[in-house]
C-alpha cells in the first residue's frame, strides 16, 4: 500500500518556481531596499554622532541622561538591514517562523536609526534626550496585548472578535465604577474583566445562539459600548443631586502603582522595564504564555482550535462545538476587559469618554499580523504599544511632522497586512455560525 | 444555551441557503472538506422534491417579513431607549424610593419622562417645517455614506473606511471652496467633484490593497481612517495656513467656511445636497440591478470563485466598488462642507462614517433601505439634541445606544421574535445572514 | 453487536428524506447500503450517529433502545463513522486528530496519543505516521487515519460513508481486506456505496434505498443489472449511445505544463496533451493528483508556473478566464456550488453569468433585462431545467438541475473546446443520461471535449482516449477499450511498459 503513495519530492528536485515565491522575494527586496537606503541616508546626514539617552522614562536621581556615540548604532544599523538585503536579493530569507526573526532585525534598525537620527544634531538650547523607550512601551501594553490575547482566543475558536474595542471600553469603565464603589484596585480589575465578559455575552449570543453576521455584531456592540458608557458616565449624579454617590464615585482609589521586583529589576536597561511594573503589567507580561500553553498543550486548547479549523469534525466526534465556542468567547472577553482597565485603574484612576480610542482596533490588526498566533500576536502588540510610547516621547524635537509620527502605527500595519501579511491563513472556520446540516 | 435550540434555523433553512463555506487557501486543501457535491445526500433530496416551498411567494412575503421585523426592532429599541430614560430621570429614581408606598407615582413620572422625551424628539425632527428640513439636511450625508458602505457590502467587502472617505472629501471640497477663485457657476461644482474624488480616491486604496495583495478591508480600512483623521486632517489643521481660520490660532484649530458661492442652494431651508444623495440612492439602484457593473457586483459578492470561473476579475471589482463607495462618502461630506457651510475641524465629521455602516445594515444593503434608515438616523441625531432641552432633560446618548439597538435587531429576526413572543416559523434570511454566508 | 433501525423517519418541512425505515445489522456482518445520490442514505446514517434527530422511529442496539443526542452518544455507544467528506482538521497532525475528543486529561499527551496510534496502525496494518500533519497525507492515507479514529473508539459497528469515491482500484481493495479483517474480530459494517461492484465484491447483505425508502434487499449474487434497476426504479442504460469519431485537428494543446500551489507543492508536473475537434478526450485518476489545477489552468485560473496552454496556434496560459471564454472555450467546474452558479442569483442570472458582457445581453454599461429573460425562457425549456420560474435561486434547486444550469449555460454558444470536470457529480441519474448525451452531440458537432472525472465508468462511457493521472503527471495515454484492472494500476502510479501512444 505504502508503495504506491510516495512522499512529496524534496525541494532540491524542484526546478521551477513559483510566481508567488518570486513575487515575495520582489517585495522584501524593495521593502528592505528602502529601508536600507533610508537608514544609509540617515548615517551619513548625522553631523554629531553624540546623543544623549536615559535609562528611565523620567529622569530621577538614579538616572540622568548620559551622552553616548550614536552613529556606531546607526551604522551598524546599516550593516544589518544591508545584510538582509542581500539576503533577500539572493533569495536566502527563511520561508517559515524565522522570517519574522529578519523582519523584526530590519524593523529595529529602522526604529534605532531613525530615533537616533531624530535627536542628533538639535539646535534647540535645551537638548532632548532619547528615552529607554521600554519602560513606557509595557506600560502602554496591557490594553493591546490583552486585547489581542482575546481575538486570538476568539478566532481560533471560529468567532470573529472586531468588539475588543467595545470590551476594553466597558473595561475601562466598569473598572473605574467598580474601583470606586469597591474602593480597591483588585474589584475593579476583576469588575473590569467582567464588564468584558459582558460584551463577549452579548456577542455569543448574538453570533452563536442567532447566527448574525459576527462583523456585524462587532460594530454595533462598539457604538453601543461607547453610547453606554458615555450615558452611564453622565448619569454619575453631581454633588447636589446625590452627594454620597458622588463622593465615592469622584474618588477612586490611587491607581495601581509599580512593584519592584528585587534582583531581576536591577538589570540594565530592559530590568526597570519589565520588572518595575503594575500587577496589571505582570499579569499582560505572563498571558500570551498562559494562553500559549492552553491553546496548544491542554484539551481544551486542542478542542477550541479544532472548532476553529473543522467544527463539524469536531462535532463528530462528540466535542459540542457551540458550547467550546462560547468558553473561548467568554474568556476572551474577560481577558480583553482586563485590558480595559489599563485606562482607568491602571494608569489615570478616572474614566474619559472614548477611553481606548481605537486601540481595541490596533489589536484586532495584531491579531491578523500575528497570524492567529499567541506569540506572534503579542509581538504586534508590544510594537504598537512602541509606537504609543514613541509618540509621546517624540513630541519635544520637531525634526520629522508631528502628524508622520502619529500615524506611523498605521501605516505599518497597511505595509505589514498589504505586504507581507496579505493572504494568511485564517482559521478555517473563523466567522462561520456552526449550524448543523 | 442548548444544542438541540441550534438545529432548528438550520432545518427550516436547509435548501436554499448556500452552504457556509471556507474561503481562501484553505478550502482547497486535501481534507476533501470544500469537495464537490459536499451536499449530496439529504440536501439534494430535499430540493428535488420540494421545489417550490421556498421560492413561491417569496418576495411579496419577504417584503412584508422585512417590514415587520424592522418595525419590530425599532419598537423594541425604543421600549429600551425608554427604559433607560426613565430610570435615568432623578425624579424616577426618587419615586422608586417609595415604590411600595405609592406604587402609582413611579408610573406616571417614567410616563411624563417618556413622552416628554420622545415627544421633544419628534417635534424637533418633524413637528415643524423647519424641524423637516433640518432632518433632511441631517439624513443626506448619513444616507450618501450609507449608500458606499451598502454598495461595498454588495461585493462582499465591508467598508468601515467611510468615516476616512468623509474626511478626505471634507478636506478637498472645504480647499477648493475657500482657496480656488472661480466664478459661482464653477466654484460649486468644483468643490462637491473635489470632495467626490478625495473619497474616491480614498476608498480605492483600500480596494487596491484588497485585489493586490489580499489585505483584508476590514484592516485596511481602519488604518486608512486613523491615517485620515490623525494624520491628514490634524496636518491640515496644524501645518496648513489656508486651513487655519484667522482669528483661532489658538482655540481649537478649525477651517474657515467655504463661501456662499460655494455653497448648495436652499429651498425652504433644505439645501441642493438632500436632492443629490436622493439622485445618488436612484443611481446606485440603476447600478445595481440594471448594468453589468452592478451584475459582477453583486456575483463577486456572493460567490467570488463562481465570478471568477466566469471571467469576471474580482480586483477590477474590489476596486471600482471602493472607489464608488469612497465616492458616495465624498458626496456626504460635500453635504457638510457645501450643504451646511461647516468649518473643517478635528470632529466636524463626529460619527457619521461610523454611523453609515448602521444606516447600511439597517437598509440591509438596499438604497431604498438606505435613504429610509438615514431619514430614521437623520431625525433621531436631530431629535437627540432636543431631548436634552427639554424638561426631561435626558441624555442624547440614548439615541446612540437605541440606533445600535436597532440594528442589532434587525440583524437578529430570530431575536426580536423571541423577544416579542411571535415565534413564526421563518429562517433566518436577513440581510446580514446572507452575508455572512456569502 | 447488533443494531436495529425500525421505523425511522426523518423529514424536512414536508419532504420526508427517510421514509420509516427497517433494518437490522447482525454482529460482524458487512451490510452494504445501496443507493443513487439523493436517495436519503447520509440522511439515515447521521441519524445513526447523533447528527440528526429522528422524526419518529427508533435504535436499538442489543434489543435495547438508544438515543443520540450527539455523536458523543453514538459513539460511546460504540458505534464509528468514516464520513464521506473527511472529519479530520487539516492543521492538526494524525495523533491530534485521533485524540480530539477523547484526549484521556486536561494535558495533552502527544506522546501516549502517539503511541496509540502506532499500535493500532500497526495491528490492522494500516502503515500511519502518527506525526504527520493531515493536509500533507494523501487522500488515501486520510482515510486511513479516518478509520483508525473509530477504532481508537473501539467501535463495534462502523459506518462507512461511500468510502472508495477517492481511491485507487488497488487501495480499495486494501480497504475490502480491512473490512474483512474487522469483520472477523466481530465488528459489524454498514457499507454505504453506490457502486455495484464494490456491493458484490464485499457484502453479505444488501439493502437497497430509493426516495428515502427501503425498496428491498438482495444477495450479492444478484446481478449488476438487476441491483441497478433497484437502485434506480427503472431499467438503466449504463451505456451511452455514441458513434465513432471523426477526429479532427488539434484545438487545445497543453505543453509542459507545471503548476505550484499556494501551499509551494508542486501538483502538476511537466503535462503534455493535445485536445482533438471531434474527440473526447478523457482524464483519469483518483482525486487530488492534480487534475483540478490542471483544468483551473487550461480556462486561465490558475497561471501555471512552467509550460504553455495553447488554443489554435495561440498560447492563452496568461489570458485569463475572460479572455478564454470569449475564445471560445466552455467550462463545467468541478465544484458547481462553489465555482459554477452563484446560489443566491436566480436561474435567469445564472444563466448568463458568463454571457453578461457579450453585446447580446448588454449594451454599454447597461444589462438587456428583455434579453437575458428571453434566453432564459429558452434555455429552461431545451434543457428541460425544473425550476418554479425563472427567478428561482438556482441555488435551492436540486443538484441535477443545478448542473442543468451550469450544462446549458455553457452549451449556449458556439463553442471550440468543452472542458467539463466532474460533469454528472452528485446527479440524478435521468439527469446523468442526459447531460452525457448533449456532451456527446457537442463532440459530433466538432468541438473538442476533455472529461475530468474520477469516476472510471463515466470516463469509459464517454472518452475516445483516455489520459491517465497519478502524483501530477500524465503516466498514459491509453485508448477506451483497455482492460479495467490496466487501467487502475496506471491510476496508481504504474509505469506503462508499452509506449504512451494510443
Amino acid at each position: 500500500m505504502s508503495a504506491t503513495v510516495t512522499p512529496e519530492a524534496p525541494a532540491a528536485e524542484r526546478p521551477v518556481r513559483d510566481r508567488a515565491d518570486k513575487l515575495r522575494q520582489i517585495k522584501l527586496v524593495v521593502t528592505f531596499a528602502i529601508v536600507f537606503g533610508l537608514v544609509l541616508w540617515m548615517a551619513i546626514s548625522i553631523d554629531n554622532s553624540d546623543v544623549l539617552f536615559l535609562n528611565a522614562a523620567s529622569p530621577d536621581k538614579d538616572h540622568q541622561p548620559e551622552a553616548f556615540n550614536g552613529l556606531r548604532l546607526v551604522w551598524v544599523a546599516v550593516a544589518v538591514s544591508g545584510i538582509a538585503l542581500l539576503a533577500a536579493a539572493a533569495n536566502l530569507v527563511p520561508r517559515n517562523g524565522w522570517a519574522l526573526l529578519v523582519y523584526l532585525a530590519v524593523g529595529l534598525s529602522f526604529y534605532v536609526a531613525f530615533t537616533v537620527w531624530y535627536y542628533a544634531d538639535q539646535d534647540s538650547a535645551v537638548e532632548a534626550w532619547i528615552t529607554n523607550p521600554l519602560p513606557s512601551m509595557v506600560k502602554y501594553s496591557p490594553p493591546l496585548v490583552l486585547g489581542a490575547l482575546a481575538g486570538v482566543i476568539c478566532e481560533r475558536a471560529g468567532v470573529i472578535n472586531i468588539a475588543i474595542e467595545a470590551q476594553l471600553v466597558m473595561g475601562a469603565f466598569f473598572g473605574y465604577v467598580i474601583s470606586s464603589l469597591a474602593y480597591s484596585n483588585g474589584a475593579g480589575m476583576v469588575g473590569a474583566a467582567l464588564a468584558g465578559v459582558l460584551v463577549a455575552l452579548v456577542l455569543g449570543l448574538f453570533s452563536l445562539r442567532y447566527h448574525v453576521d459576527q462583523v456585524v455584531v462587532g460594530v454595533v456592540l462598539i457604538a453601543l459600548a461607547l453610547g453606554l458608557t458615555t450615558f452611564l458616565l453622565g448619569q454619575i449624579p453631581t454633588q447636589q443631586e446625590n452627594e454620597s454617590l458622588n463622593t465615592l464615585l469622584s474618588d477612586p482609589p490611587d491607581p495601581l502603582t509599580p512593584i519592584e521586583i528585587p534582583g531581576l529589576s536591577q538589570i540594565p536597561v530592559i530590568g526597570r522595564a519589565l520588572f518595575n511594573q503594575s500587577i496589571l503589567v505582570y499579569i499582560t507580561l505572563l498571558a500570551p504564555i498562559v494562553v500559549w500553553f492552553l491553546l496548544y498543550q491542554t484539551r481544551w486548547g486542542l478542542r477550541v482550535r479544532s472548532v476553529g479549523e473543522h467544527p463539524k469534525a469536531a462535532d463528530t466526534v462528540g466535542i459540542k462545538v457551540n458550547r467550546v465556542r462560547w468558553q473561548a468567547v467568554l474568556l476572551g472577553g474577560g481577558l480583553a476587559g482586563l485590558g480595559g482597565a489599563f485606562y482607568t485603574v491602571g494608569s489615570s484612576g478616572s474614566f474619559t469618554d472614548n477611553a481606548a480610542n481605537g486601540q481595541g482596533f490596533m489589536a484586532l490588526a495584531a491579531v491578523i499580523m500575528g497570524r492567529w498566533h499567541p506569540i506572534g500576536a503579542t509581538m504586534a502588540a508590544f510594537f504598537f504599544a512602541l509606537t504609543a510610547a514613541m509618540k509621546d516621547d517624540f513630541g519635544l524635537v520637531t525634526k520629522v511632522p508631528s502628524e508622520l509620527i502619529a500615524v506611523a502605527p498605521y501605516l505599518a500595519t497597511l505595509i505589514a497586512v498589504a505586504g507581507f501579511v496579505g493572504r494568511v491563513r485564517t482559521p478555517a472556520a473563523d466567522g462561520q455560525p456552526y449550524v448543523k446540516d | 444555551m442548548s444544542e438541540k435550540d441550534d438545529k432548528v434555523p438550520a432545518e427550516e433553512s436547509s435548501p436554499a441557503e448556500s452552504p457556509a463555506r471556507t474561503d481562501g487557501p484553505t478550502a482547497s486543501s486535501t481534507s476533501g472538506e470544500g469537495e464537490p457535491g459536499a451536499k449530496s445526500g439529504s440536501e439534494d433530496a430535499t430540493a428535488t422534491k420540494s421545489p417550490e416551498t421556498k421560492p413561491a411567494g417569496r418576495s411579496s412575503s419577504a417584503l412584508v417579513d422585512t417590514v415587520l421585523t424592522t418595525a419590530a426592532a425599532i419598537f423594541l429599541a425604543l421600549v429600551i431607549g425608554a427604559v433607560l430614560m426613565a430610570l435615568s430621570n432623578q425624579e424616577v429614581i426618587d419615586s422608586m424610593g417609595y415604590f411600595f408606598v405609592y406604587p402609582w407615582d413611579f408610573f406616571t413620572r417614567s410616563f411624563d419622562v417618556v413622552t416628554t422625551s420622545y415627544g421633544a424628539l419628534l417635534k424637533a425632527s418633524l413637528g415643524s417645517g423647519e424641524a423637516v428640513s433640518h432632518t433632511l439636511n441631517r439624513a443626506a450625508p448619513l444616507i450618501c455614506a450609507g449608500l458606499g458602505v451598502s454598495l461595498a457590502f454588495r461585493s462582499g467587502l465591508f467598508n468601515i473606511g467611510a468615516q476616512g472617505q468623509i474626511i478626505l472629501g471634507t478636506l478637498a471640497a472645504s480647499y477648493v471652496g475657500f482657496t480656488w477663485d472661480l466664478p459661482a457657476v464653477l466654484l460649486l461644482p468644483t468643490s462637491v467633484l473635489a470632495g467626490i474624488l478625495a473619497g474616491a480616491l480614498w476608498g480605492a486604496i483600500a480596494g487596491l490593497l484588497k485585489a493586490a495583495t489580499g489585505a483584508h478591508e476590514v484592516i485596511s480600512t481602519i488604518m486608512l481612517n486613523s491615517i485620515a483623521a490623525s494624520g491628514i486632517l490634524a496636518y491640515a489643521l496644524g501645518e496648513m495656513k489656508s486651513f487655519q481660520r484667522p482669528g483661532d490660532e489658538l482655540g481649537l484649530p478649525q477651517s474657515p467656511p467655504v463661501p456662499d458661492s460655494a455653497a448648495f442652494p436652499e429651498v425652504f431651508g433644505v439645501h441642493l445636497g438632500v436632492l443629490l444623495a436622493i439622485l445618488a440612492a436612484v443611481v446606485v439602484w440603476w447600478l445595481l440591478t440594471r448594468s453589468t457593473l452592478g451584475f459582477e457586483l453583486r456575483s463577486v459578492g456572493a460567490n467570488p470563485d463562481a465570478s471568477r470561473t466566469a471571467g469576471m476579475s474580482t480586483g477590477k471589482v474590489f476596486i471600482l466598488t471602493m472607489a464608488i463607495a469612497g465616492a458616495l462618502s465624498g458626496l456626504a461630506a460635500t453635504m457638510l462642507i457645501n450643504g451646511d457651510q461647516a468649518s473643517n475641524n478635528a470632529s466636524l465629521v463626529g460619527t457619521i462614517g461610523f454611523d453609515a455602516i448602521t444606516v447600511a445594515l439597517l437598509g440591509r444593503g438596499t438604497p431604498l433601505g438606505s435613504v429610509l434608515a438615514g431619514l430614521l438616523f437623520g431625525a433621531l441625531a436631530v431629535g437627540g439634541g432636543a431631548m436634552q432641552t427639554s424638561s426631561a432633560g435626558t441624555a442624547p446618548e440614548i439615541v446612540q445606544v437605541v440606533q445600535g439597538l436597532i440594528v442589532l435587531f434587525v440583524a437578529a429576526p430570530a431575536a426580536v421574535r423571541w423577544l416579542v413572543r411571535q415565534r413564526r416559523k421563518e429562517p433566518t434570511d436577513t440581510f446580514a445572514a446572507k452575508e455572512a454566508t456569502a | 453487536m447488533q443494531l436495529q433501525i425500525q421505523g425511522l423517519t426523518r423529514r424536512f418541512g414536508d419532504f420526508v428524506a427517510n421514509d420509516a425505515i427497517d433494518l437490522t445489522i447482525e454482529p460482524g456482518e458487512i451490510h452494504c447500503l445501496l443507493g443513487e445520490n439523493g436517495a436519503g442514505k447520509s440522511t439515515l446514517m447521521n441519524m445513526l450517529y447523533g447528527l440528526l434527530e429522528p422524526s419518529a422511529g427508533q435504535i436499538l442496539l442489543d434489543g435495547k433502545p438508544v438515543h443520540f443526542n450527539t455523536p458523543g452518544d453514538a459513539i460511546d455507544a460504540g458505534i464509528g463513522m468514516v464520513h464521506q467528506h473527511f472529519m479530520l482538521v487539516p492543521v492538526f497532525t494524525v495523533a491530534e486528530n485521533v485524540m480530539l475528543g477523547r484526549e484521556g486529561g486536561p494535558i495533552l499527551n502527544r506522546k501516549a496519543a502517539g503511541q496509540r496510534v502506532r499500535d493500532l496502525s500497526d495491528r490492522y496494518g494500516l502503515h500511519v505516521d502518527p506525526k504527520a500533519l493531515v493536509e500533507d497525507i494523501p487522500v488515501g492515507v486520510q482515510q486511513r487515519v479516518e478509520i483508525l479514529k473509530a477504532l481508537a473508539n473501539e467501535a463495534k459497528v462502523l459506518i462507512l460513508d461511500e468510502p472508495t469515491a477517492v481511491l485507487t482500484p488497488q487501495e480499495i481493495d486494501e480497504l475490502m481486506e480491512i473490512m474483512r479483517q474487522l469483520k472477523a474480530q466481530g465488528t459489524s459494517i454498514i457499507f454505504i456505496t453506490h457502486k455495484l461492484r464494490e456491493v458484490k465484491a464485499v457484502g453479505d447483505k444488501i439493502s437497497v434505498i430509493r426516495r428515502g425508502k427501503i425498496v428491498g434487499t438482495a444477495d450479492p449474487s444478484a446481478s449488476e443489472a438487476e441491483l441497478a434497476e433497484m437502485m434506480v426504479g427503472r431499467e438503466v442504460n449504463l451505456v451511452v449511445d455514441k458513434d465513432a469519431p471523426e477526429v479532427g485537428q488539434p484545438v487545445l494543446e497543453a505543453r509542459g505544463v507545471t503548476i505550484i500551489d499556494p501551499r509551494g507543492h508542486e501538483v502538476v508536473k511537466d503535462v503534455s496533451f493535445e485536445a482533438r475537434a471531434g474527440e473526447v478526450l478523457g482524464i483519469a485518476g483518483v482525486q487530488g493528483n492534480g487534475q483540478t489545477e490542471l483544468i483551473k489552468s487550461l480556462l486561465g485560473l490558475v497561471r501555471p508556473s512552467a509550460g504553455d496552454i495553447v488554443l489554435d496556434g495561440d498560447s492563452i496560459a496568461k489570458h485569463g478566464p475572460k479572455r478564454s471564454l470569449a475564445a471560445g472555450i466552455g467550462y463545467i467546474p468541478e465544484d458547481r456550488s462553489h465555482d459554477g452558479y452563484v446560489a443566491t442569483f436566480s436561474v435567469r442570472e445564472n444563466l448568463v453569468l458568463d454571457l453578461y458582457r457579450t453585446p447580446e445581453f448588454s449594451s454599454g454599461p447597461a444589462l438587456k433585462l428583455a434579453a437575458i429573460e428571453r434566453n432564459a425562457d429558452q434555455r429552461i425549456a431545451e434543457f428541460d431545467i425544473r425550476t418554479t420560474s425563472r427567478e428561482t435561486p438556482v441555488g435551492s434547486l436540486s443538484g441535477g438541475n443545478q448542473q442543468k444550469v451550469v450544462v446549458a449555460r455553457e452549451f449556449s454558444r458556439p463553442l471550440k473546446v468543452l472542458i467539463a470536470s466532474q460533469p454528472t457529480r452528485g446527479v440524478d441519474v435521468g439527469s446523468i443520461e442526459f447531460i452525457h448525451k448533449r456532451i456527446i452531440e457537442e463532440r459530433d458537432r466538432g468541438t473538442a471535449v476533455i472529461i475530468v472525472s474520477t469516476e472510471l465508468d463515466e470516463i469509459f462511457a464517454l472518452s475516445d482516449r483516455i489520459a491517465v493521472m497519478y502524483d501530477g503527471r500524465i503516466v498514459d495515454t491509453v485508448s477506451p477499450d483497455i482492460e479495467r484492472e490496466q487501467i487502475g494500476l496506471l491510476m496508481a502510479g504504474a509505469v506503462p511498459e508499452k509506449g504512451g501512444a494510443a
